[in-house]
């Protein structure tokens, strides 16, 4: 394997390459702009559609209740956890591997999240009336329901989002600074200025960052875990047949780390080859990167297993027919292709032919998220279909072009912050990836020249 | 959920199990369906739109499953090998289960809906969002959600049907959920009137709008901590008891006795413990 960086990239050269990424925007990319934004805009004429008319534009019924909104939901939390498990526990694990990497993977959690948070306000009845979930004091000391795992949620997830923002943000500090410094006069000046809370990069203040961002990131790994975890308690916690598993928390998160690692190996060919990134977001990294997704397809792989064991060997005869009613009804399709995209494709990220190949892994990273996406749906709607009493079986529903439409706008919302992200702020850490140099050329110093690994 | 609950009775205010009794000192509201007496007439369900202001959405709507009927009749065919129409169809009412330990209530995240002292479970449209999670945990999927906007864009009511909407019940407006309410308008004015006379709502004093035009009585509801109420007789000569999981029809030591008994409660074994207590349909081949 080779190196992960060369340890003779200049520093001057890092912050130029990185700040040119944020220079001048291609044509290329005010297209991909306009399509987020028209792809939003579906979405925002669907849901207006659907706020004046009623959820039942939507199509769903009295006893498929919940759908494609919520599956999204779930997908797009999902999404949000790699960020942190790149920043915070590889950071914590001194895997150095990470730093090129982990400042658009944080973006990518951050953005995910607040696409999550929509979609939680789509599904809602009456919407206007959201804020009834948070405790707030009134007149009449009416609170929310704190038994009920969608407050768990909203806490969860307002945690979350805050605790990512701030982590994005205090890592981004130093950055902005050389922003800041080299940055001609204007808005974005202005900006960087501001963001960078004066920083001179004076001893004092990189050993309060250091002890910040530590703090932060050790808060963080248990939000992560915890915020699937309430995400999965909305399902565990009920008494669906195929929702009531015990081992739904950590099959959630092992699920979530997969998707994410997935999305970031899509966002890293991309901004590779739309920012001239070869020199920092390398082929060893995405090795590792490879390797990591692979593992963790493998994590999600058994605990999916466990999950149909579990219930095949249960007593509980209806979580039984809800399974074979997954796997030979209508949704068996999609079922199978959720098995094959998560669980049959990965295998191929075994093979070192392929963990370098961009092209494949570009079109297998997309694939894997559908696999990811069609999980959650079946998580969802084989449920609602097949539940508990049979008379309310209902296994035509299909979901409405305005599902459809809100979902495909979900896409084009967290493009558009991305980005918008990319061009506004740096997508590589520029004094990680410049440590990450400094370390790599201290090492070759001190070690005697050996070609090949280390 | 007030503060004061919060803080000094967070005990009485969720019960844990319905054999603790202290929410029911005075009324268990309960109910039997006597599935032998149903002909499947579908008179309970037009009284329950009469009575409860429910929108007629039509044709097209329910069949997209948008109905509203709080009480609806439920075929079944037994699947014997005869031809379909001479199978002949086995009706079952459904209708909210006012479940002592009832799934819907607990995951609500605006405590929208809540178990009365009466034993009701109770449903507050103002405080509604609409996230529907009562309904994906309802097994019997017993509530019907405001697909739309039916009192005004949808026009269920034209002038001057309107007129006849039920004056005590609220006209509810899209985006909340729904279902039975055991006609709970009707219970407070019979409670009210009571108190006034200064003693217990009596047996009989007190009907739903489904069992009230019941042509065969299948329905019977009433209080059922008073031992004089029908219901509570009913449930007592059938050994069904509300904190029980397994009825005594269903247990294998009463097995002889166990050939007499009808009385079952519909996915008893989920542990919601319903106050409706269905009796089973004499087959021609049990006589």
């Amino acid at each position: 394997m080779g190196k992960d960086i060369r340890e003779d990239i200049a520093w001057a050269q890092i912050n130029k390459d990185v700040l040119k990424s944020l220079e001048s925007p291609r044509r290329m990319y005010w297209v991909i702009l306009f399509i987020a934004i028209a792809m939003i805009g579906v979405a925002v004429g669907c849901e207006i559609y659907q706020y004046t008319t009623g959820m039942g534009v939507a199509n769903k019924n009295n006893s498929h209740v919940w759908s494609l909104y919520i599956a999204t939901f779930i997908f797009w939390i999902g999404m949000s956890h790699s960020g942190t498990l790149l920043s915070a526990i590889l950071h914590l694990m001194h895997a150095d591997w990470r730093k090129p990497i982990y400042r658009f993977a944080e973006a990518m959690t951050t953005f995910s999240l607040m696409t999550a948070g929509l979609f939680v306000l789509v599904h809602l009845g009456r919407l206007w009336m959201v804020y009834y979930v948070m405790p707030y004091p009134n007149e009449r000391w009416v609170w929310p329901n704190f038994q009920s795992p969608l407050v768990w949620d909203m806490f969860a997830i307002a945690t979350y989002l805050s605790s990512s923002v701030l982590f994005l943000y205090v890592g981004m500090i130093p950055d902005l600074a050389i922003c800041r410094d080299n940055i001609h006069a204007g808005w974005r000046k202005k900006l960087y200025t501001v963001m960078s809370l004066g920083w001179e990069g004076t001893d004092r203040q990189w050993r309060n960052f250091r002890i910040t961002y530590l703090t932060i990131a050790c808060f963080l790994i248990p939000l992560a875990v915890s915020v699937h975890s309430i995400v999965a308690s909305d399902f565990a916690m009920s008494n669906m047949p195929g929702w009531h598993v015990t081992s739904f928390p950590p099959y959630f998160v092992a699920g979530a780390l997969y998707s994410g690692c997935a999305a970031i190996i899509t966002l890293f060919i991309i901004l590779r080859y739309v920012f001239k990134f070869e020199e920092y977001m390398t082929l060893p990294i995405m090795k590792k990167l490879v390797r990591l997704t692979f593992a963790i397809a493998m994590v999600w792989t058994y605990l999916n297993l466990i999950e149909f064991a579990s219930v095949w060997y249960g007593h509980d005869q209806t979580a039984k027919d809800q399974l074979i009613f997954k796997a030979t009804g209508p949704y068996a399709p999609y079922f199978w292709a959720m098995i094959f995209f998560g669980s049959i494709l990965p295998l191929m990220l075994a093979f070192k032919r392929f963990q370098t190949h961009l092209p494949i892994l570009f079109v297998v990273s997309i694939l894997l998220n559908v696999g990811m996406w069609l999980e959650r749906w079946m998580i969802i709607s084989p449920s609602f279909a097949h539940g508990h009493y049979p008379w309310t079986w209902d296994h035509d529903q299909w979901p409405s072009l305005v599902q459809w439409g809100i979902v495909f706008g979900s896409f084009g919302w967290f493009t558009l912050l991305f980005m918008v992200f990319c061009k506004v702020f740096p997508s590589v850490s520029m004094y990680e990836v410049k440590e990450m140099v400094y370390h790599r050329s201290l090492a070759l110093k001190h070690k005697p020249a050996v070609k090949g690994d280390y | 959920m007030s503060i004061t609950n919060l803080l000094e009775n967070w005990s009485d205010f969720r019960q844990q199990h319905p054999s603790d009794d202290r929410p029911h000192r005075e009324y268990k509201w309960a109910m039997s369906i006597d599935l032998d007496s149903c002909t499947g007439c579908n008179a309970c369900s037009v009284a329950c739109y009469a009575e409860n202001n429910l929108p007629v959405v039509g044709k097209e709507k329910f069949a997209h499953g948008h109905s509203h009927h709080w009480i609806r009749i439920e075929r079944y065919w037994d699947n014997d090998g005869r031809e379909f129409a001479d199978q002949g169809a086995q009706f079952l009412p459904m209708l909210c289960q006012h479940c002592e330990s009832a799934p819907c209530e607990t995951v609500c995240p605006v405590g929208a809906t809540n178990h009365t002292a009466d034993g009701l479970n109770s449903q507050v449209y103002n405080r509604c969002v609409g996230s529907r999670y009562c309904n994906a945990n309802c097994p019997y999927k017993a509530r019907y959600f405001n697909w739309y906007d039916y009192p005004t864009t949808d026009n269920v009511w034209p002038e001057p049907m309107n007129q006849q909407l039920n004056p005590d019940v609220t006209v509810r407006g899209k985006g909340v959920m729904e279902k039975c309410t055991f006609c709970v308008q009707r219970l407070t004015v019979a409670k009210s009137n009571a108190r006034s006379a200064g003693r217990g709502v009596l047996d009989g004093e007190v009907q739903t709008a489904c069992q009230q035009v019941c042509p065969t009585g299948a329905i019977s509801f009433g209080n059922l901590v008073d031992p004089l109420a029908k219901v509570g007789k009913q449930w007592m000569t059938q050994q069904v008891e509300l904190n029980k999981d397994k009825q005594a029809k269903d247990v294998k030591d009463v097995e002889e006795k166990a050939a007499k008994l009808r009385g079952y409660r519909i996915l008893e074994e989920l542990r919601t413990y319903p106050s409706v207590m269905y009796l089973e349909q004499l087959r021609e081949s049990a006589i």
